[in-house]
This record gives structure tokens, C-alpha cells and sequence, in this order.
């Protein structure tokens, strides 16, 4: 029968692995929404240079499983001398496997304002940092946002691979939660409901995001030298 | 790292059979599974509709290691005992057929709906409909995130190790502690991964190719 004083009784080993879980997965993702960032706009300011590299990236990131990443940082790092602790090691691997995931969400992104828009503002005088702020970021904000927070969903739920190195996040503690009490249902699935209140959460801070893009008016734009005239 | 794929090249063959039968029979299972949710989905009966929802809402919400731990730990529990490799298939199965299901429901609504209106019609069965004009198309439009689906549950798979099934993790660890050198078993494994999932990117990309002609439009 299911027994919820077990899930009281061990509150403090769930609390701890939600803790490690969340902070772990928030830094991960961090980084991997960063250097996505960095990845997509090295190749779209120099895509001679940058796109073949980055595509090789992207591959690998799709290619490879995430638990092979984290068992090279954290087990084969150290023959080169880069001996990181499990959690900086499940930071790292999930940054740098989502950025992968990332460069492509942005590339689409950008690649989605049509080129019209951007030879239009270019005739009319607009600066490029008004180029980029107000009418390639707008829009494209509004086109990535949803497969972000699907990316960000599918992280939080990879992240579990990093009790495998040894991390004391929910999974590894529920597992040594049955492991004490011999109950196996209780604890996974009070985990399982942790995790699902954690996605639920991002799905709906991406949901009413992408509301708020789509309802936003865009500002004029002041055209260079002072608003002294406005015609048409 | 080529060293560790030449010297040991029997033990990771065997390691990445075994992945490649755990995966493609709990994607070829899940993809009758998920196909027959997508119509419990879609139906017009609640009863019908609301459990599949749930269902796909619970294995698509949790991660796939808790899921795998869950099954893995509980079958024992309820008293049927079956070897880790069976567990890990069924586990990858049942989380496989909820993310399919969901591709071939998002698949379906997009064949237009006069072509269905004119079967009913034209008195073809409700079964004939989905065999032999919903179906078909159904798998031309969903061969892209098909093909994404199929990647995933081969590099899910690896996580199948945990519950000691030798497949193609489980032996780089294996050698890893054997010859002391983790980096290059762990980067010749990723090899092997990476190697298995561009030759599948490519196969899908030759036949949406090939497909494309043939897709019934508006």
C-alpha cells in the first residue's frame, strides 16, 4: 500500500536531491543558453569560418548520449588533467550538450526574419544595433521560445543521468530512499511528481513569455540625428 | 582511442548489438503502441481520450532513469520476475509509445479532412480509413521527428546500463576499468554512437527525399 509517512520520514535526503537538482540544472542550462547564443552568432557573423565547425558541434551533440559526455568529463578528464567535481562535471556536461540543441534553436530564429526586413531598415537608415534590437531579436524571440522551453524540458529530465556520476540529485536520493526502506513505489514517484512540478513550471513561464512577446507593440524607432521630421 | 576500438573490438561489436536490438525493438513495439494511442487521443470518447492523455503526460513529464529505476524495481514487487534486458525494452517501449503517439496524433491532423469526409462517404470502414488513407500518409509527414525519436531512444538507451544490461555503455565501462584508460574507451564509444545515429540521420534524409512525391495535398 502506498505509505506516505516513508516520504516524511526521508523528507530531508528528497529535499537535498530537489536542491542539487534544481541549482545543477538552472547553472547547466545557464551555460547552454549562453554558449548556444555564442555558437549561432559566430556562424551568422562569419559563416565562412564558423558554419563548419559549428555544424560538427551540433552533430556531435546530437549524435553522442548525454551519459557518455558526463563519463568523459568526470571519469576521462582527469588523464588530461581536468579533474572536475561530479556536480561542476553534471553542470558542464549538460551546458555544453544543450548548447548544441541551442545553436540550432537560434539559428532557425534568426534565419526566420525575412531578409526583406533587414535590407528595408538598412535603405531606411537603421542603425545595425537598432537592426538587431528592435526587428531580429523581436521576432525571432518569439519563434524560439517555445522550442526552448521544450529544450530546457528535455535537459531537466536528462539532468537524472547525473546521479549516475555519483551526484546527489532526486534520482540518486530516491534511489537510496528504496534502497533503506524497501518501498519502491513511494519514493520514485513522489520524485517523479517533483520533476513533473519542475517542467510544469517552465512550460508555463515559456507559455506566458510567448504570450507577452506576442502581445508587445513594437516602439518607434528614432532615426539617427534627433526626430526633428517625420515624413510619410 | 583507435587502439581501444582495435583491441577491443569483439566486446564493443556485441555491446553495441545488444543496443541496437534493446533500441530498435522498443521503437518498432512503441510504434505500435503509439500509433493506436494517437486514435485513443484523438477520439471522441473521453474514456478513451482522457487515459491516453494521462499516460503520455506521465511518461513524457519524468525523466526516462526514473521511469527505467521504477519498472526495473517494481516488477519484482508485483511478482514477475524478468531478465534486465526485458525490463530495460519494456521500459524504453512504454516511454517511446507516448512521444510517437504524440508525433503520428500531430501527424494525423494534418491530412486534410475532406480526404477522410470523402472515404466515409464512399462507405469505407473506419479501420480501412486509417490503414489505407490515414496511415500511409501519416508516416511520409512524420518521418523527420520519427527519425529524431529513433535517435533519442538509441542514446537513451545507453542509460540501460544502470540496470547492468551489457549493451554498448556498459562494456566501455567494463573496458574503462580494465585498461585504465576511461578517456579513450568513453570517446571511442561516443564514436560508435555518433557513427550509428549520422548513418540514421542520412537513411531518413534519402528516403523524405524519396517520399516526397508522392504526399497527397489539399
Amino acid at each position: 500500500m502506498f505509505d506516505i509517512t516513508i516520504l516524511w520520514e526521508t523528507r530531508e535526503l528528497i529535499l537535498q536531491g530537489l536542491w542539487n537538482t534544481v541549482w545543477i540544472c538552472f547553472l547547466g542550462c545557464l551555460l547552454a543558453l549562453s554558449l548556444g547564443l555564442v555558437l549561432a552568432a559566430l556562424r551568422l557573423a562569419n559563416p565562412r569560418i564558423f558554419s563548419y565547425p559549428v555544424a560538427c558541434y551540433v552533430e556531435l551533440c546530437r549524435g553522442i548520449p548525454l551519459l557518455i559526455l558526463l563519463f568523459l568529463l568526470y571519469y576521462g578528464g582527469p588523464s588530461i588533467g581536468l579533474t572536475l567535481s561530479a556536480s561542476v562535471a553534471g553542470v558542464v556536461g549538460i551546458g555544453l550538450y544543450g548548447a548544441g540543441y541551442f545553436a540550432e534553436i537560434y539559428r532557425g530564429g534568426f534565419k526566420s526574419v525575412p531578409k526583406g526586413h533587414l535590407e528595408a531598415a538598412r535603405m531606411l537608415g537603421i542603425s545595425p544595433w537598432h537592426v538587431l534590437t528592435r526587428i531580429q531579436i523581436p521576432q525571432m524571440a518569439r519563434l524560439i521560445v517555445p522550442p526552448s522551453t521544450n529544450q530546457l524540458i528535455i535537459l531537466v529530465k536528462e539532468s537524472a543521468l547525473i546521479s549516475i556520476i555519483s551526484v546527489d540529485d532526486l534520482t540518486k536520493n530516491a534511489t537510496s530512499i528504496v534502497n533503506q526502506t524497501f518501498q519502491v513505489i513511494e519514493p520514485y514517484l513522489a520524485v517523479a511528481l517533483l520533476y513533473w512540478l519542475i517542467i510544469e513550471l517552465i512550460a508555463r513561464g515559456g507559455y506566458a513569455l510567448e504570450k507577452r512577446l506576442a502581445n508587445r507593440q513594437p516602439r518607434p524607432i528614432e532615426p539617427r540625428g534627433g526626430t526633428r521630421h517625420a515624413h510619410g | 582511442m583507435f587502439e581501444i576500438l582495435l583491441n577491443h573490438y569483439p566486446a564493443l561489436a556485441e555491446g553495441l548489438t545488444t543496443t541496437l536490438v534493446v533500441s530498435l525493438s522498443a521503437i518498432a513495439l512503441g510504434l505500435v503502441l503509439g500509433v493506436l494511442m494517437a486514435f485513443g487521443l484523438m477520439s471522441r470518447h473521453r474514456l478513451l481520450a482522457w487515459p491516453c492523455g494521462l499516460y503520455r503526460s506521465f511518461w513524457r513529464g519524468t525523466p526516462i532513469l526514473l521511469q527505467l529505476l521504477l519498472v526495473y524495481y517494481l516488477l519484482p514487487e508485483v511478482g514477475i520476475e524478468i531478465a534486465p534486458i526485458y525490463a530495460a525494452i519494456l521500459t524504453l517501449t512504454l516511454n517511446t509509445a507516448a512521444f510517437q503517439s504524440e508525433i503520428f496524433r500531430s501527424g494525423i491532423s494534418h491530412i486534410p479532412v475532406g480526404q477522410i469526409e470523402a472515404a466515409r462517404m464512399a462507405g469505407i470502414s473506419t479501420w480501412q480509413i486509417r490503414k489505407r488513407i490515414i496511415m500511409p500518409q501519416v508516416f511520409r509527414l512524420t518521418l523527420p521527428p520519427l527519425t529524431n525519436e529513433i535517435i533519442t531512444i538509441l542514446k537513451n538507451s545507453s542509460l540501460i546500463s544502470v540496470i547492468a544490461v551489457t549493451e554498448l555503455m556498459r562494456v566501455s565501462e567494463q573496458i574503462a576499468s580494465r585498461t585504465f584508460q576511461p578517456l579513450e574507451t568513453y570517446l571511442a564509444a561516443a564514436l560508435l554512437y555518433l557513427a550509428v545515429n549520422l548513418v540514421l540521420a542520412r537513411v531518413s534524409a534519402y528516403l523524405e527525399r524519396r517520399m516526397v512525391g508522392g504526399l497527397a495535398t489539399e
